[in-house]
């Protein structure tokens, strides 16, 4: 815990906070509107304009989490930014064209005369793919200290694909709330097929994490912090075993509790995130830059934390009223 | 030689994100604001016609919106892919201008486009007005912040130097920088007349095309007057920046100038091709004393030249003169051109305001008073203020150089030591991809405009992806 009698001591620490929660919401929100993107092959025309329908009015601000993420991690750690971002050039490029491609789809698709509208669609599809891909690369990547070698090309390529399918898995959950009949079975179908990746995926990295780095190793294997740490992986495998039980015999009679394998995923993605954070605080680049030496000036520091203070929560009010305001199935009325 | 190839790709690199992204928060800043008044007009005279037009425009704005998002997250991350060296040094000024901007941003599209977008049949029509007016608020806040820190990177000042990195210690002198009030006018400015042509054009396009319908004689007249309104005022505009410019960067001005050697009686030059091998140009084509007028309001008025900025060893410390020379004449040359067509325009529509007869009584412009050849010159305009902003772009950015923050960083201390192969190959997947958007993008317009010329949607709210959205909250309401 920092020192709060010095702002030099806490600004820094209350900005990695501020930009990991933006990752934390990001991952979940964007997760789930690109996981959508993903399956979306799988389904029929229609499906897919239902499919569309139930992120439409959300994609755009869930993707600003990450634009406040990176804007945080560019003013108030400036040197972790550029060490970071130049050592993962491509993987970003990558998924900055996969953002480009699929934003402007959702645009594209809607407005195209009908027999371009195939391009789009599968526009849509690949950014969706390519961003998570890339994410997973940057992921794996960062866990292993922002080396380069084969072995650590290896592991990143392997969280890739967990978080590509990941995402799948929370935007069929997402779906499995938001839709009805046919496609609320292909969703539990889909949830079912890619519920394997999140526990490959949650399990590769729970065990590189210590073994790649000493220090991460010293922090979770030690008494008595190991004391209080258990019980994250523990909730985490029940939580797991609780949604496979749930997939197996869903929908539920009158379509109660759709929403919770959503939710239950969104706590098993909030448990692993909490799981990285300990491991690398206070270490921004990990093993080489602390968030204390990578911060900006803390008069600079002060100056964002007042507009922070303002939008921030105003972002988050408008964020759960949007999502009130939308509630519901993103279908036809009749089934309801 | 591998260090400035990579220095010169991540230039050009840097140059086309942010030439590309710059095309989409212009139409969007000022189409806020016309969306604002055809909305406004509505409320106000209940008239269809400017309720078309929203819902018209509105499709409009929402792909700019889409396309400049994205284009502006791209913005974000290539500061930290390429530039790393930008705010490692002056991290402590701009951090706080980019969180700004970010913030103001971020706000307003997750809090009002919403609204605007989606809400258009849903919530009351105070609220929907509101939403627009905040979403025009909000783009033109979002460029108050990030003009703010484009000019400090130009005429900086309120800031100290302390082993290598600087610090503020003015936020006030830092936010009004000597030359912020004029580009960010300038800016505005080039804004509104960019979507003037935009909106006339387009309806130029469809009035030709055959729709008579009273939608396209409103917004192309709305946009033919702010035209001819507002290019004096951004010559006006553009005339204090110059001056501005030659108080605080004259190295800048002598390269718009195509000017070698400082003294009075300096011509403007028309026409040249500068040599900065000869250091002269070859091929002068000027008026007389005219730059020193222009400059010094004075046919004796002395000139800087390009000469004054040599290092000892003879480096230049100056741009490289032939992009900003020309980037300003296609900048000055196509205001001109705007100026004479919008004033054509108006005088043409003012002249035949009552050559029709009942209806037309009374009216103070009249549509059908253009001649064919005058709505046929509308249409390729349509996109003249993206020439415009960028010619302008170039000489203000070009003309910075080899500054990259005046007087503290130059452009080379801040490229990352990335592999140039790796720039070049990200460099023309990034043009592929902005090529095939911006024909995507003038193709989709241009669709839009044919569809509604033969009659218009079936579904009048059928705006981009709402069509759902509107299901889910009619079932909310419910």
């Amino acid at each position: 815990m920092p020192d709060f009698s010095n702002p030099a001591n806490w600004l820094p620490w209350a900005f990695a906070s501020l930009m990991g929660l933006s990752i934390l919401v990001y991952v979940v929100l964007d997760g789930f509107d690109l996981g959508i993107g993903i399956l979306f092959p799988l389904a029929e025309p229609d499906e897919q304009e239902r499919m569309i329908g139930s992120i439409g009015p959300f994609w755009d601000a869930n993707e600003t989490w990450l634009v406040l993420a990176v804007g945080l991690l560019l003013v108030a750690f400036p040197t972790a930014h550029g060490i970071i971002l130049s050592t993962l050039y491509l993987p970003v490029f990558l998924m900055l064209i996969g953002l480009i491609l699929r934003g402007v789809a959702f645009e594209f698709r809607a407005k195209v005369r009908s027999r371009r509208k195939a391009l789009w669609n599968r526009l849509f599809f690949v950014g969706s793919l390519v961003t998570a891909l890339a994410q997973g690369f940057m992921l794996g990547l960062y866990i292993m200290g922002l080396v380069q070698t084969p072995a650590t090309y290896l592991f990143a390529a392997l969280c890739s694909v967990f978080l590509a399918v990941g995402y799948s898995f929370i935007g069929a959950t997402w779906l499995i709330h938001k839709t009805v009949e046919g496609l609320q079975s292909k969703a539990v179908k889909w949830a079912r097929h890619s519920l394997w990746a999140v526990i490959a995926g949650i399990g590769a990295v729970s065990l590189a994490t210590p073994l790649v780095s000493d220090r991460i190793y010293d922090k979770w294997f030690t008494y008595p912090e190991i004391l209080w740490l258990v019980p994250l992986p523990f909730i985490s495998g029940v939580m797991v075993v609780a949604l496979w039980w749930m997939l197996q015999r869903m929908p539920f009679a009158g379509d109660r509790w759709n929403w919770l394998p959503f939710a239950t995923s969104s706590a098993i993605f909030a448990a692993a995130y909490l799981g990285l954070a300990y491991s690398f605080y206070p270490y921004v680049v990990p093993n080489r830059l602390t968030i204390y030496e990578a911060a900006s000036a803390p008069e600079s520091l002060m100056i964002i934390l007042v507009g922070a203070c303002f939008v921030v929560p105003a972002i988050i009010g408008y964020s759960i009223l949007a999502y009130v305001v939308f509630r519901g199935k993103a279908a036809d009325l009749r089934y309801d | 030689m591998e260090a400035l190839d990579t220095l010169l790709l991540s230039r050009i690199q840097f140059a086309a994100n942010i030439s590309f992204h710059i095309l989409f928060p212009t139409v969007t800043i000022a189409l806020g604001w016309v969306l604002l008044f055809f909305r406004l007009r509505f409320a106000h005279s209940g008239d269809e016609k400017w309720m078309a037009a929203y819902r018209f425009w509105v499709k409009v704005f929402a792909l700019s919106f889409a396309m400049g998002v994205v284009s502006g997250i791209t913005m974000s991350f290539q500061f930290g892919t390429n530039w790393p060296g930008f705010m490692e040094t002056v991290g402590n000024i701009a951090g706080p201008l980019l969180a700004y901007e970010v913030l103001t941003a971020f706000f307003l599209e997750a809090a009002f486009v919403g609204i605007m977008l989606f809400g258009i049949s849903r919530v009351p029509g105070w609220l929907h007005v509101t939403a627009t007016a905040l979403v025009a608020f909000g783009t033109t806040l979002s460029t108050f912040w990030i003009i703010v820190l484009n000019s400090w990177m130009h005429t900086p000042q309120g800031y100290e130097v302390v082993n290598g990195v600087a610090f503020a210690t003015s936020w006030w002198e830092i936010i009004f920088n000597p030359s912020m009030p004029y580009r960010f006018a300038h800016m505005m400015l080039a804004s509104f007349l960019t979507v003037s042509f935009l909106v006339a054009g387009v309806s130029a396009f469809r009035w030709v095309i055959g729709d008579r319908s009273r939608e396209v004689r409103a917004v192309l007249k709305t946009g033919v007057a702010i035209a001819a309104l507002l290019i004096p005022a951004q010559i006006f505009m553009g005339d204090m920046h110059g001056l501005n410019t030659l108080e605080h960067q004259p190295q800048k001005v002598a390269a718009m100038e195509g000017n070698w050697d400082s003294g009075p009686n300096t011509p403007l030059l028309l026409f040249a091709l500068p040599d900065e091998e000869l250091r002269e140009n070859r091929f002068e084509i000027g008026i007389p004393n005219a730059a020193s007028i222009i400059l010094k309001h004075h046919a004796d008025g002395v000139v800087p030249g390009l000469n004054d900025f040599l290092a000892d060893d003879g480096t230049p410390l100056h741009p490289p003169v032939s992009p900003v020379f020309w980037s300003f004449r296609v900048m000055v040359g196509t205001g001109f051109g705007m100026l004479g067509l919008s004033w054509a325009a108006v005088f043409f529509m003012w002249r035949r305001r009552d050559r029709h007869v009942g209806r037309a009584k009374g009216r103070w412009m009249a549509v059908e008073g253009l001649p064919k050849p005058l709505l046929w010159a509308l249409v390729p305009m349509a996109f003249s203020g993206w020439v415009a902003t960028l010619a302008g772009w170039y000489t203000t950015e070009i003309g910075r150089q080899p500054w990259l923050v005046q007087g503290i960083m130059t452009t080379d201390m801040a490229v990352a030591d990335v592999p140039a192969p790796m720039v070049l190959g990200t460099l023309l997947a990034y043009l592929a991809v902005y090529a095939s958007l911006l024909i995507a993008y003038v193709g989709v317009i241009a669709y839009l405009a044919r569809k509604a010329a033969r009659g218009g949607d079936a579904r009048p709210d059928s705006m981009s992806h709402s069509g759902k959205a509107n299901v889910v909250a009619l079932n909310a309401a419910e």
